[in-house]
């Protein structure tokens, strides 16, 4: 059995779990200010110790879960809606002029650095979840449209390909009903990466402050507090960066592990 | 003392038995086939004879080359003895070169590897080996520069660089056209007679190797059933399987006879041509014709064979009947309607014509259940069968093809080459269509399996009025299931006539070549 995937999936599942929990219980409020009990160390009753409003970290920890997942969940959304079609009318149209024009857009969001157009949009827009997520999506939409056109590319010189012309299917017929359910594993894996990629560029959002605002809870918020107070509290930056850590890594090694496990050629060399 | 001496090799990868007992013995100067179905264990065979079994195999017996035993020889010893105690020659010449290296620095990496030389001194005598084994063109070249056949010689002098005692050839000349395989097939011959080497090769075409070897071994499921010298064994066959084999190589079947039709497909005057790229930047952009000028006709239910070697547009003119592609010149009709019709199929013609292609593995969606698959041209119908009526479709165009109804619940990969192939059938004949292009169906087929898709084509015919334009490189295949035949050279039709009158006295000087390179079965005697 396949080691990476389960352990990515267990820690994946592990962080899910915990932002649906958010929706109805959490230790405790994370909006109200306890400062007499500030940056505490994890005890009894904060189990992951309070921060620097005496706020409980393992609460905040959930909230910031809940956020980190929605951003990357409709960024990573916004990337395969846009992308994933244009990719598959750059490989039906091969060749053609929209096939260039498709392409070369790719390449134009692709040569500027994601990150610092990220932060250009939300100073230009205003610092919100909202405009972090339409920042991020944008990025995700030419990895998907780039890997959709080259999966899709070598699909359509197959002679199945072939048949289903010579039944008069259209183009676009053809790409959902033969090329899309060929490509789904990829871009599964695909999604899985971007996704974790889009909660890194949440927390490095929130982290200078573009990101979700106060009172939204967030990892990226919370290390910036947190950084003044690393010598007296190390836990208050610890713990969220942990988070960040292990949700990524779990992401990744799901990523890793679905494509060993899904892709075919793979899994025979392996045996 | 014998060569190659082989004895109880038995092979398994992980767990599952692959060969059985199987054993062979061979001596210098002797060229020695082994030959069967896919699957039969041939490769393995060969691989086990060079130390190249695949991870996880576990193989015991004894593999005595010139008395080292290969199962019990390490790995570094193994290194030295490739390429210089024995060579191998792959099906593929393409893959089996580095695109990125010129021809003769590949073959002095063979004589540098194992032989202190200079470097100048491996080069002058990689560039002899390639003249040896009749390579005409400088040895500066890449393998991209080259043709199959060319290539093909490329690593047959890489495999006899250092003069090895055992060349294996793992079916060296399937991937050729005949007339490149006979010069092949003479060659290997010539130098195995130049230097007294052991010649191995593997191959499924039971034609090439009564043309060569001079002895044979016939395997079936990891075992050997029958092995002896080329003429005995041809004229006393023992085993049921050999008989089997060969029967099924010379098959022929019985078609019934063709009315005489109306016209129906209407091919004037096509060219094709297509762009290639710009030699220089800004220069204007070349263009290749890959069709001249053709011009034939099919009746109602004639049956039309079109034969020629790769890249002399057969593909090209398929794509162009079947309306996938425009053509530059000349019109194609189809019951007086053209075929192309811009971006919108005319679906009226459209369901008049289907096609099965060559390769099994790649003409179905894998991620559609059959019911799905052969029921894909109802697309081109205005009013598609629904429910009932659709399921008794289904199950029709299966019991037509010799498939159960059960088998539409299930994917593609549960069924084997030939049987996809009747898939690929059924898929074509659901809409009654009037014709039905075969693209080198049968070509990618196991000799048995090939005779029962080829009888199934005639009974087919049988049951009615079927016209098909059927493409091959394979002359025996075409001169049994067509009336009319067309021999293609280079983007022309050469040569078209009765396939009887055409095969029996050939008219067009590459008509000639083509019939006389395709080796031939010789007559079978079966032991009583």
């Amino acid at each position: 059995m396949n080691r990476n995937l389960i352990i990515g999936a267990v820690l994946t599942s592990i962080f899910v779990a915990l932002a649906v929990v958010s929706f109805v219980w959490t230790p405790h409020d994370i909006e109200a200010l306890d400062i007499a009990n500030r940056l505490r160390g994890p005890g009894a009753t904060n189990l992951l110790g309070t921060d620097h409003f005496g706020r409980d970290i393992l609460s905040m920890i959930m909230m910031g879960a809940r956020t980190s997942i929605a951003v990357a969940v409709v960024a990573v959304g916004i990337g395969m809606a846009l992308g994933i079609p244009l990719g598959l009318l750059a490989a039906a149209r091969h060749g053609s002029l929209l096939d260039e024009v498709v392409m070369r857009g790719n390449d134009l969001v692709f040569a500027f650095p994601s990150l610092v157009i990220a932060i250009l949009i939300t100073a230009v827009f205003g610092a919100s979840a909202v405009n972090a997520i339409i920042a991020i999506g944008i990025f995700n939409i030419p990895v998907f449209a780039r890997l959709t056109r080259g999966a899709a590319l070598p699909l359509w010189e197959r002679d199945f390909i072939l048949a289903a012309r010579v039944c008069g299917k259209s183009a676009a017929r053809i790409s959902v009903e033969h090329i899309l359910p060929n490509i789904t594993n990829l871009m599964i894996v695909q999604g899985t990466i971007q996704f974790s990629l889009g909660i890194l560029a949440e927390a490095a959002l929130s982290y200078i402050g573009l990101g979700a605002q106060p009172p939204t809870a967030s990892w990226g918020r919370m290390l910036a507090d947190a950084q003044t107070l690393v010598s007296i509290a190390p836990h208050t930056a610890l713990v969220p960066g942990f988070a960040i850590l292990l949700m990524v890594l779990g992401l990744n090694l799901m990523g890793d592990g679905l494509r060993d496990w899904l892709d075919p050629r793979i899994r025979v060399t392996r045996v | 003392m014998s060569l190659l001496a082989i004895k109880d090799l038995c092979v398994s990868i992980n767990g599952t038995a692959i060969l059985q007992d199987v054993g062979l013995s061979m001596t210098h100067g002797e060229v020695v086939a082994i030959t069967g179905e896919s699957g039969s264990g041939k490769s393995m065979t060969a691989l086990a004879t060079m130390g190249l079994l695949p991870r996880g195999a576990a193989a015991a017996g004894r593999i005595a080359l010139d008395g080292t035993d290969i199962l019990r020889t390490s790995e570094a010893d193994l290194c030295q003895m490739r390429g210089n105690a024995m060579g191998m020659v792959f099906q593929e010449p393409m893959t089996a070169l580095n695109p990125v290296q010129t021809i003769g620095a590949q073959v002095a990496e063979t004589i540098l590897i194992h032989e202190r030389t200079t470097k100048a001194e491996a080069h002058a005598r990689a560039a002899s080996m390639l003249a040896r084994v009749g390579l005409r063109v400088s040895p500066t070249r890449y393998p991209h520069e080259l043709s199959g056949g060319q290539r093909q010689r490329v690593v047959i002098a890489m495999a006899i660089a250092l003069h090895p005692r055992l060349l294996i050839a793992d079916e060296p000349t399937t991937a050729l056209d005949v007339t490149t395989q006979a010069r092949i097939l003479d060659l290997l011959r010539e130098l195995v007679d130049e230097f007294d080497m052991g010649l191995l090769i593997i191959t499924h075409d039971l034609a090439v190797v009564a043309d060569v070897a001079d002895g044979i071994v016939v395997m079936q499921k990891g075992r050997v059933v029958e092995a002896g010298a080329t003429q005995d064994l041809l004229t006393n066959m023992r085993h049921p399987y050999t008989k089997a084999l060969f029967e099924a190589s010379a098959h022929a079947v019985c078609l019934p006879e063709a009315g005489p039709g109306t016209p129906m497909l209407d091919v004037r005057a096509v060219v094709r041509d297509y762009p290639v790229t710009r030699p220089r930047p800004l220069g204007p952009r070349p263009v290749f014709r890959a069709l001249h000028d053709i011009t034939f006709a099919i009746n109602q239910g004639e049956r039309v064979g079109l034969v020629g070697e790769s890249g002399c547009g057969k593909s090209t003119l398929t794509r162009a009947i079947l309306g996938l592609e425009d053509v530059q010149g000349g019109e194609i009709r189809l019951d007086g309607q053209p075929v192309f019709t811009g971006k919108r199929p005319n679906l009226a013609v459209r369901r008049k014509m289907q096609v099965v292609f060559q390769d099994p593995y790649s003409s179905f969606n894998p991620r559609h259940r059959v019911e799905r698959l052969i029921t894909e041209p109802f697309h081109l119908l205005d009013r598609p069968p629904a429910g009932q009526a659709r399921k008794a479709a289904i199950a029709r165009a299966l019991g037509d093809v010799g498939l159960s109804q059960e088998d539409a619940g299930k994917y593609i990969h549960e069924f084997s080459g030939g049987q996809r192939q009747r898939i690929a059938i059924a898929r074509a004949l659901i809409v009654e269509p009037e014709l039905i292009i075969f693209d080198e169906a049968v070509s990618a087929l196991d000799v048995s399996v090939r005779a029962q898709v080829l009888d199934l084509i005639a009974e087919l015919c049988r049951k009615r009025p079927l016209a098909y334009l059927f493409i091959s490189h394979d002359l025996s295949v075409v001169r049994s299931v067509t009336d009319r035949v067309m021999v293609m050279q280079a983007g022309k039709i050469v040569e078209q006539g009765e396939t009887e009158a055409v095969f029996a006295d050939p008219q067009h000087p590459y008509t000639q070549s083509l019939i006389a390179a395709a080796p031939q079965l010789p007559q079978i005697g079966v032991a009583v």
